[in-house]
């Protein structure tokens, strides 16, 4: 997929940055060209810490994307009034409070989950991948399309945390969401996998897939953390 | 809560509830410096200083003006912005009066406002309802326990140099799968003491 990046872009530029061919690549940047977690090595604290669970994976995802929309939006729409000095601690600003939103939502209407999830919703105010699409895009661009972009990286997010939350579940319980997948007759339950060591392993397996399926055998791609 | 021992939240807080390996905080500064080992003791000593210290303003600020004042929903807000003018005063500070630490020191520092292991040492005390010693305790023990996960798989990480790794897992991922290995040995720690 690296290889075919650099045409992708340079058809995109050729049809002369027409607008709605501009958001569709952000889109596809976002979700997998450079997928915030798997390619570019970012926010993967809660993608470890919540994946334990398909469930918990899946509201994890949601709240991202509603954190990365809502912010590069605002982010966007003061990024000329925002003094260049001060632009951190704005950022950092507008992210926490979309994180509150999401956290007092879930706590009136998911009371459950928002026990289970503990301080990981919290955390989100520091996930990298949130501060670093406001720096990174927000700050340059119209708010439509960062707010594309946000989309577009909390899907890649949310997809990548469902896959391994997915794999967790039912290597640790044989079963996904209340559904008995592998019987019990036969499958014993991994109970290392819902356990810390299992996330590690889990994503470590997951980015090497990454790295084999767009042959970005990269010798250093240590460089690319945040 | 209140019947443990800060002591034993310090020992807990180290080994079986490591705040890297059990409750994967800090990953993203984690995977940027467990290169080499000098700087990984170097950001590890400016995480111990600042956890231990933000979770005793915190605990003061979250019991002592946020709960009589009904705000705690302002709770995030509040403990982030704490951390970043923390971290700005350390900063300050250091470079007033000692200098060499400030370059040893220096360039750790801005990377430690967005470290989740921070602001989630602060947020566990609150959901764990510690007391301030415990917290105290909690902090100091967690930014230990992050310090010596980082130095331990830098230590790793510097040996992988030598070692043929299969190309897809070059970088990165084998450092999760490292990491992995570490938090299974420390696992071997769960029966010592326990939290939560």
């Amino acid at each position: 997929m690296a290889d075919k990046s650099p045409v992708a872009c340079v058809t995109c530029v050729s049809r002369g940055g027409v607008c709605d061919g501009k958001g569709i690549q952000t889109l596809k940047d976002g979700v997998w060209a450079s997928n915030p977690i798997s390619i570019q090595i970012l926010g993967i604290c809660s993608a470890l810490a919540v994946t334990n669970r398909l469930e918990n994976s899946l509201v994890m995802g949601v709240a991202l994307i509603f954190v990365c929309v809502g912010s590069n939006l605002f982010v966007s729409l003061l990024r000329n009034v925002t003094p260049r000095r001060i632009r951190m601690i704005a950022e950092v600003a507008i992210i926490a409070t979309f994180v509150i939103v999401f956290d007092q939502i879930l706590k009136a209407y998911y009371w459950e989950m928002s026990k289970q999830l503990g301080p990981y919703v919290g955390l989100i105010i520091t996930n990298c991948i949130v501060m670093g699409r406001a720096e990174a895009f927000a700050l340059q661009n119209r708010p439509v399309v960062s707010m594309v972009d946000g989309l577009a990286n909390g899907i890649g997010y949310a997809v990548v945390l469902a896959i391994i939350g997915f794999f967790r579940e039912l290597a640790g319980t044989g079963g996904v969401a209340g559904f008995q997948i592998l019987s019990l007759d036969w499958y014993v339950p991994n109970q290392l996998a819902v356990l810390a060591p299992g996330a590690f392993v889990a994503l470590g397996f997951l980015i090497a897939l990454f790295n084999w399926l767009s042959g970005a055998n990269k010798e250093e791609n240590e460089g690319s953390t945040p | 809560m209140t019947e443990l021992s800060p002591f034993v939240i310090l020992i807990a807080a180290i080994f079986t509830n490591n705040i890297l390996l059990a409750n994967f905080l800090g990953m993203c500064s984690f995977l940027a410096v467990s290169k080499k080992i000098e700087t990984a003791a170097g950001l590890g000593a400016a995480v111990i200083f600042v956890t231990t210290a933000t979770t005793a303003i915190n605990y003061g600020i979250y019991h002592h003006v946020l709960t009589p004042l009904g705000l705690t929903y302002l709770t995030f807000i509040v403990f982030i912005a704490v951390i970043a003018a923390f971290v700005q005063f350390v900063e300050m500070f250091v470079e007033r009066f000692s200098l060499g630490l400030y370059h040893a020191l220096g360039i750790f520092l801005p990377l430690i406002t967005v470290n989740c292991a921070i602001l989630g040492a602060s947020l566990f005390m609150i959901i764990r309802n510690y007391t301030f010693w415990q917290s105290v305790a909690f902090g100091f023990g967690g930014g230990v326990g992050w310090t010596l996960a980082i130095v331990l798989i830098a230590g790793l990480r510097q040996r992988m140099r030598y070692s043929d790794v299969p190309v897809p897992f070059r970088g990165v991922a084998i450092a999760m799968v490292i990491t992995g290995v570490m938090a299974m040995a420390f696992m071997g720690f769960a029966g010592m003491v326990r939290i939560q």
